[in-house]
């Protein structure tokens, strides 16, 4: 009865030790994580705003930011521009790309790798905004594309006002391919060939070897990745705030640039919260998508 | 600006106050996001600010500034006729206080350049009555001299309150219309002018009169006019404001010395040549002392030092503004800087952007309706969202057509 008792009440000791030693972590959390989300949720239900009556009179307006969220057309063409970004430069750009780079390089001899991987590497391990500013220098009006263009004989092509959502697109996918190809690299690497070279006497071309055995095989990989570079590109907002402010007009306006404008040019703080909510919820509900594919 | 308020500061005579300038490195549009933030608090309000005249009512409402009516009866220059009675205005918020000392002002019209007129056999001493002749030299420009771009405005949302007041509202009001209607105290949704406006800038378009638009809707527009185009001779008319030549200065940022003899600088006609005749936009700047100022007395006898007639004129001559002191356009070192005594004599029809807390927030949809003219939207298509989009800041009760 009495060594019951110890033994216990020992471990007893031992959960709360256990606690003990997390608080300051679960203190830090609340802080800086768990309290600016509440304030963030009960800010989008309120006027709050950066100058004017409003910034002396904090009031509560229920859903009003949310109703006009909807009826506001921009909310609209910014979902989409945030959707054809994404698919445009993570999916389809970075994930693929990514892919490919990886796989092209994969029998390739130490040499060829460090080279082609330095390049790739270049564009992730340049700041974001220092990227915004090369390619807005690549692409703008008296840019070095137009300069190379125009030394064949092509016309200048305004390029960052004809096809604004192609820029971003593609300085994106510069930015950001190498994180996919160094994933892809190592997933690709620990495919064990003996599987690879059964199917090979098994007389299986290589195009069936890759859709059939490799791709299946790194799966999780994929849909891992696909999770991280989607949840990084929703919140790109430097690359294409210096490279086209959003515009013209709205063209490149996405959730993050349109949340800016509100908040602080339009300074409704309220408003701005509750379109960032929206995007959380975006990320979320995609998020949920990749867990649930994976599953499968 | 940045040395005129170190030589302040440092000839200031009470020297138990020290002077400690606090420059902010942002953009046009950052810069009042900023000033914002740091006003809300007491640990990170200054003890003087420098407020534009546009957002200086919306911060008095937020309750970010401190009346300043009590000290200014006790400062004669400001009642005994130093200060242009007319900008008073700009820095009284619609509650009917005095927010700030204007430093500043400045004045809009039609800079042209009177070198390629001459080429296109149009008059160097140029004055439009209508705007139909405005439009009319352009076209003139562009069919002599195919090469120039005839009439450049501010177009995009990224030259923010530039597109609002130097095109816009200079349109606007020029038609007679306004934006906020003081009699009722209700924002004007609908009206014949804003139709006429957005077709002005329609029709610039649509004739191809203006830059191209790769060029204007991004947020280097007015330094590619002013510093590159004008002097450059790339560019015939520019509508823009006063402040032009102060970059034409040895020390401004595109020296430019034959620029008093090659530009004009024409006042901006009404639509129809309608009284006044022409018409402008005033804006500027002044100091205020925030709420949340720690030394609010001492602020006030800076601010009094600071403006005082001698002060203020070395500030005007340096960075190329016009003055708000009546005493300081008599003044011959004034009057003798090119364009001065037009672009002073322009404010005589000087009118104001509303002085109303909202007009921040207004500004940006009129930005989104100018840009969306520009790139090919119908002015009636622009001003149904224009009307939308204020109804919905401004609240629907607020609202007026006409």
């Amino acid at each position: 009865m009495s060594s019951l008792a110890v033994a216990s009440a020992g471990r007893r000791r031992k959960t709360w030790t256990w606690l003990y030693f997390l608080l300051p972590s679960l203190a830090i959390m609340l802080v800086f994580f768990i309290y600016p989300i509440i304030l963030t949720v009960f800010y989008s239900f309120t006027n709050l705003a950066l100058t004017g009556e409003a910034a002396k009179n904090l009031k509560f307006i229920g859903f009003d930011n949310y109703t006009h969220m909807f009826e506001d057309p921009t909310v609209r063409t910014s979902i989409w521009n945030t959707l054809v970004f994404l698919i445009g430069s993570a999916v389809v750009g970075q994930q693929v790309l990514g892919f490919l780079i990886a796989l092209f390089m994969k029998h390739k001899n130490k040499w060829f790798r460090r080279v082609v991987g330095t390049i790739v590497l270049a564009g992730w391990v340049t700041p974001e905004i220092v990227c915004a500013l090369c390619l807005y220098s690549f692409f703008s009006d008296e840019g070095t594309l137009n300069a190379m263009l125009q030394s064949v004989g092509i016309p200048e092509v305004t390029w960052l006002y004809t096809v604004p959502m192609i820029t971003i697109i593609l300085a994106n996918i510069w930015h950001g391919t190498a994180f996919s190809m160094l994933v892809f690299q190592a997933a690709l690497d620990d495919v064990p060939s003996e599987i690879e070279e059964a199917a090979v006497v098994d007389g299986a071309t290589k195009w069936q070897i890759l859709t059939r055995v490799t791709i299946p095989y790194i799966k999780e990989t994929i849909t891992t990745n696909m999770m991280l570079v989607t949840l990084q590109t929703l919140g790109v907002f430097g690359l294409i705030y210096a490279m086209t402010g959003g515009g013209p007009g709205t063209s490149t306006t996405t959730l993050p640039i349109f949340m800016y404008n509100q908040a602080f040019v339009n300074y409704q703080l309220g408003y701005g919260t509750a379109i960032s909510l929206l995007l959380l919820f975006i990320g979320i509900i995609l998020s949920l998508f990749y867990i649930r594919s994976m599953r499968d | 600006m940045y040395k005129w308020i170190q030589d302040i500061a440092a000839s200031f005579p009470d020297k138990s106050i020290e002077i400690k300038p606090t420059p902010i490195q942002a953009s046009e549009g950052d810069y009042f996001a900023k000033i914002a933030l740091a006003l809300k608090s007491k640990d990170t309000a200054p003890d003087i600010v420098t407020e534009d005249t546009f957002i200086l009512n919306s911060d008095a409402s937020a309750g970010y500034l401190e009346p300043l009516d009590d000290k200014l009866t006790g400062w004669e220059d400001w009642s005994n006729g130093s200060f242009i009675e007319a900008l008073k205005k700009g820095v009284t918020a619609s509650d009917g206080k005095v927010y700030g000392v204007p430093y500043n002002t400045d004045s809009r019209g039609l800079w042209y350049n009177k070198t390629l007129f001459k080429q296109a056999g149009l008059p160097e001493d140029w004055a439009p009555k209508t705007w139909d002749e405005v439009l009319d030299a352009a076209r003139t420009i562009k069919q002599k001299l195919p090469d120039v771009v005839p009439f450049w405005m501010n177009m995009g949302k990224a030259t923010g309150e530039a597109t609002s007041m130097q095109t816009y509202e200079m349109l606007l009001y020029g038609t007679g219309e306004r934006l906020y209607d003081n009699a009722t105290s209700k924002w004007i949704t609908k009206s014949q002018g804003i139709l006429d406006a957005l077709q002005f800038i329609q029709t610039i378009n649509k004739e191809k009169l203006g830059p191209p638009l790769s060029k204007v809707l991004n947020g280097q527009a007015g330094n590619t006019s002013a510093r590159e185009y004008l002097p450059q001779g790339k560019l015939a008319i520019s509508l823009d404001g006063s402040w032009i030549p102060g970059n034409y200065l040895p020390n401004g940022a595109a020296p430019w010395p034959e620029y008093k003899d090659v530009l004009g600088f024409a006042p901006m006609p009404t639509s129809k040549g309608q009284a006044p005749g022409s018409i402008t936009l005033a804006g500027g700047w002044a100091l205020s002392i925030p709420s949340n100022s720690q030394h609010k007395d001492a602020a006030w006898e800076v601010i009094k030092y600071a403006l005082n007639k001698e002060n203020s004129k070395k500030l005007v001559i340096a960075s190329g503004n016009i003055t708000v002191r009546a005493d300081v356009a008599q003044d011959p070192e004034y009057t003798a800087m090119p364009f001065n005594d037009l672009a002073t004599a322009y404010l005589a029809n000087a009118e104001f952007r509303p002085a109303q807390d909202k007009y921040p927030e207004v500004s940006t949809q009129i930005q989104t309706m100018v840009e969306s003219v520009a790139t090919g939207t119908s002015p009636a298509d622009a001003a149904n969202k224009y009307a939308q989009d204020v109804t919905r800041i401004v609240g629907d009760g607020n609202t007026i057509e006409k």
